[in-house]
């Protein structure tokens, strides 16, 4: 069936809330406006208001609720309107939600989801538009996730919320008008590995949430000049499934890092160190990043995009990385 | 107590000739004194001692020419004068004066007698005003122009012993080079005999290449790297043990003639070597027998682009074109009306070649070219032409064209616009009569019917054989080629 990212979403929360009793959505605006991107458009004429609940603007308080209700019994899934908005509330989620099963010693458990926009690409300025996936993915005791495609969208919320521990996840706001195909059946993913979603020989482009269809539209400009890509989606930013990765730079013996995060301490940095570390022997050429500038996300179209990685420089990373014989 | 040796006094110096002592045995010196000078090819030049004592024994006559690292002079130490100094090479330590005894009795193969009192005292410096550089008596003397340590101590500021120096120099061997085991990181005799028969530099290789050079028993000093900055990549490697493919064109077996014969050596070491050698030879065979002459025209591409850029923005990436694309379209279109440059010489006259089939010049990754076919690039619209480009180009990167996809091109197409040249003149790929190349598509200031503006232009060659054809013939081809693209919407 065609379906689009953000329906996709919606069934898998409408699936969840119909599959548990404990489970109850909470963010801003969630209820009769739908969430601030149309997520959760009906759920709340379905499930009521106590299932699905609107907050006021306060990041830290709504999710230090989550964790409380968590913390009791519930299965809550907390909504943050964009990524620049949960820093407001990270000294819950690192303090409280990531820490509690350690420093309780075991006793308690947090099993939270929590899901947020992230990205550019939509001239909604800096201040709704940045992408911090990378500080998440830096935090012990949290699982960071970013579907980026159809069936991870659907089946991603599931294991969520049966992991015990706090999840997060990423939906990238470039994402949610992407439709496509979708099995009618489509259910719960694997949520711990990378897929290989393009095969190639001669360079493995490794990108995740809104950056992946990117590295797919390089892939094909690549294939045009000779250059065959191999396409990783990373879908789990933390834990990163090493063995996907090492296996495919194996492969191809070249990398190139797609990540829409500023440079400098990125999880693209995380990454490419990873693969120096385990696959030093396989490369054939430097491992090469294309990130995000480091500016604060401009409003103006043209702007914007000059930001980002493009298929563009992605190719031509990749054309540098795999070399021509001048 | 050292000698004092003929020094090197330049990096192609081999050997000097003594043209005078300034001092004379019994003279107290010190280093930096300059005690002699020394006629090199070049000129006349000063050289200072870089040991402090009193002069012994003058064992070259002025007028003498030595090779580099012969003693000219023995220099007889002086008790230490004074208290400890930093040198230039470091720090004098503790370490060294104890070391002295140990070294005295290591000299016994050394060419002058050895005093029991061997000390190396440091002993200040005097630069001499405006004088030579610091000389070495290293046969394989760096760049002196650097203020370094007197030529008995290693670049660590460590002293020598005599005999581990006379050994450097009769092995021909740097002592600054050397990476000195013992106590306290001095040179030994064994370090100087390692260094001796030490390698050649490090290879810069990529870690893959690396690692394959080992598993498939290669040598990497061999190899010539084509990765960045002239590493040697794991493609180098692999040419070194696998010939990659030749490029070998010529018309299809229908046609009688065999395709250019090429012995290709065999065996490890050779593929990249034999790939050029079979190019060499087909290229050399061409300009031998084949009398090219040339043509270039400049063709507006305004049209062509604009035509590329609509036509691109309703398609996916997988379905866009490039402007090579209309290019090899137009060329044949373009041969198709004037077919007398689409064929072959055989037999000391033309064949006209049976339908269109463009060749196309690819650089291997690898090194080498191949040549894959478009055949009946006339036919084809130009999306199923792009298509085609991009399968065969990638194929031929991979090493998997077919035996079809190699044979029975009438005419090549080489375009260097990807390497950001504007005009390329091609050989001829024989039996073929022409070549046409391609640069770069680039914008220049244009002049149109009296204005002035600016315009994305290429440059379209022609190498064409005078025997098959003359240039009116083939200015009559770029003409309809740069005609062609002006209507990329009937192409």
């Amino acid at each position: 069936m065609t379906t689009t990212y953000r329906e996709a979403l919606r069934d898998a929360l409408r699936e969840a809330l119909a599959a548990d009793e404990r489970v109850f959505l909470i963010g801003e605006d969630v209820g009769a406006y739908g969430g601030a991107f149309g997520v959760s458009l009906g759920l709340v004429e379905e499930f009521g208001p106590l299932r699905v609940r609107n907050t006021p603007l306060s990041e830290s308080a709504f999710v230090g609720a989550g964790i409380g209700a968590a913390l009791a019994g519930l299965r809550p899934i907390v909504e943050v309107m964009t990524v620049n908005f949960s820093l407001l509330a990270l000294d819950q989620i690192l303090n409280n939600a990531a820490t509690l099963r350690h420093m309780s010693g075991g006793q308690l458990s947090v099993p939270l989801v929590i899901r947020m926009t992230t990205g550019a690409g939509r001239q909604l300025a800096a201040q709704h538009s940045h992408s911090l996936e990378g500080w998440y993915a830096h935090i012990p005791g949290i699982r960071v996730l970013a579907p980026a495609t159809l069936p991870d969208a659907r089946g991603m919320l599931t294991p969520a919320l049966a992991d015990p521990d706090p999840v997060v996840i990423f939906e990238h706001g470039s994402l949610y008008n992407v439709s496509g195909e979708l099995e009618a059946g489509a259910g719960p993913v694997d949520i711990s590995s990378a897929a290989v979603l393009r095969e190639g020989e001669d360079v493995t482009l490794l990108a995740y949430g809104g950056s992946v269809p990117k590295a797919l539209d390089a892939a094909e400009l690549l294939a045009s000049d000779g250059v065959t890509a191999e396409v990783v989606d990373l879908r789990s930013l933390r834990p990163l499934d090493d063995a996907t990765i090492m296996a495919s730079v194996a492969r191809t013996h070249r990398a190139v890092v797609v990540d829409e995060g500023w440079r400098t301490g990125s999880l693209a940095a995380e990454v490419c160190t990873r693969i120096t570390e385990q696959a030093f022997w396989d490369l054939d050429a430097p491992v090469a990043r294309v990130c995000g500038a480091e500016v604060p996300i401009p409003y103006a179209a043209h702007l914007e995009q000059a930001a980002l990685p493009q298929p563009e420089s992605i190719t031509a990373a990749a054309r540098e990385v795999v070399g021509r014989r001048g | 107590m050292g000698e004092f040796t003929m020094p090197s006094l330049g990096a192609d110096m081999r050997a000097g000739t003594l043209q005078e002592w300034l001092v004379a045995p019994g003279d107290t010196v010190s280093r930096g004194d300059v005690i002699a000078v020394v006629e090199t090819d070049k000129s006349a030049i000063e050289v200072e001692c870089f040991e402090s004592g009193t002069v012994g024994r003058l064992l070259v006559e002025p007028g003498a020419k030595v090779p580099v690292g012969t003693p000219l002079a023995v220099i007889e130490a002086t008790e230490p004068a004074g208290g400890w100094e930093r040198q230039s090479g470091g720090a004098v330590t503790a370490a060294e004066t104890a070391g002295a005894e140990s070294r005295a009795t290591e000299g016994k193969a050394a060419s002058a007698p050895v005093p029991a009192a061997d000390r190396a005292a440091p002993v200040r410096r005097r630069p001499v005003a405006g004088g030579p550089p610091a000389a070495r008596t290293s046969p394989l003397s760096r760049s002196t122009s650097d203020d370094r340590g007197p030529d008995d101590r290693d670049s660590g500021g460590q002293a020598v012993s005599p005999l581990v120096r006379h050994l450097a120099v009769e092995r021909g061997v740097d002592l600054a080079t050397v990476h000195g085991t013992g106590p306290g990181g001095r040179i030994t005799r064994t370090d100087v005999e390692r260094a001796e028969h030490a390698g050649p530099p490090r290879v810069r290789a990529t870690p893959y290449a690396r690692r394959l050079a080992v598993e498939l028993g290669v040598d990497l000093a061999g190899l010539h790297g084509t990765g960045a900055a002239g590493a040697v990549r794991a493609a180098d490697v692999r040419d070194a043990v696998r010939p990659p493919s030749v490029p070998v064109s010529g018309p299809r077996p229908a046609a009688a003639q065999p395709p250019p014969e090429i012995q290709l050596p065999s065996g490890a070491r050779a593929g990249a070597a034999s790939a050029r050698r079979a190019i060499g030879e087909l290229m050399s065979r061409s300009k031998r027998e084949i009398p090219h002459y040339y043509l270039a025209t400049t063709i507006d591409m305004a049209a062509a682009t604009n035509w590329l850029r609509d036509r691109n923005r309703e398609r996916p990436v997988g379905e866009r074109l490039i402007p090579a694309a209309l290019l090899l379209k137009a060329v044949a279109s373009a041969a198709r009306q004037v077919p007398d440059l689409n064929g072959f010489w055989e037999d000391g006259g033309f064949v006209q070649g049976r339908g269109v089939h463009l060749g196309f010049a690819v650089s291997l990754r690898g090194g080498g070219l191949a040549a894959p076919v478009i055949h009946d690039a006339d036919a084809l619209p130009p999306g199923e032409l792009m298509a085609q480009l991009k399968d065969l180009v990638g194929r031929a990167r991979r090493g998997r064209l077919r035996g079809t996809e190699t044979t029975g091109s009438t005419l090549t197409v080489t375009s260097l616009g990807d390497q950001g040249v504007e005009t390329v003149f091609g050989v001829i790929h024989p039996p073929q009569v022409a070549l046409v190349g391609f640069g770069a598509v680039v914008e220049r200031p244009w002049a149109d019917h009296g204005m002035l503006g600016v315009r994305p232009v290429v440059t379209a060659t022609l190498s064409a054989d005078h025997r098959a054809t003359d240039g009116a013939v083939g200015a009559r081809f770029l003409t309809a080629v740069g005609r062609l693209l002006q209507k990329p919407e009937v192409l």
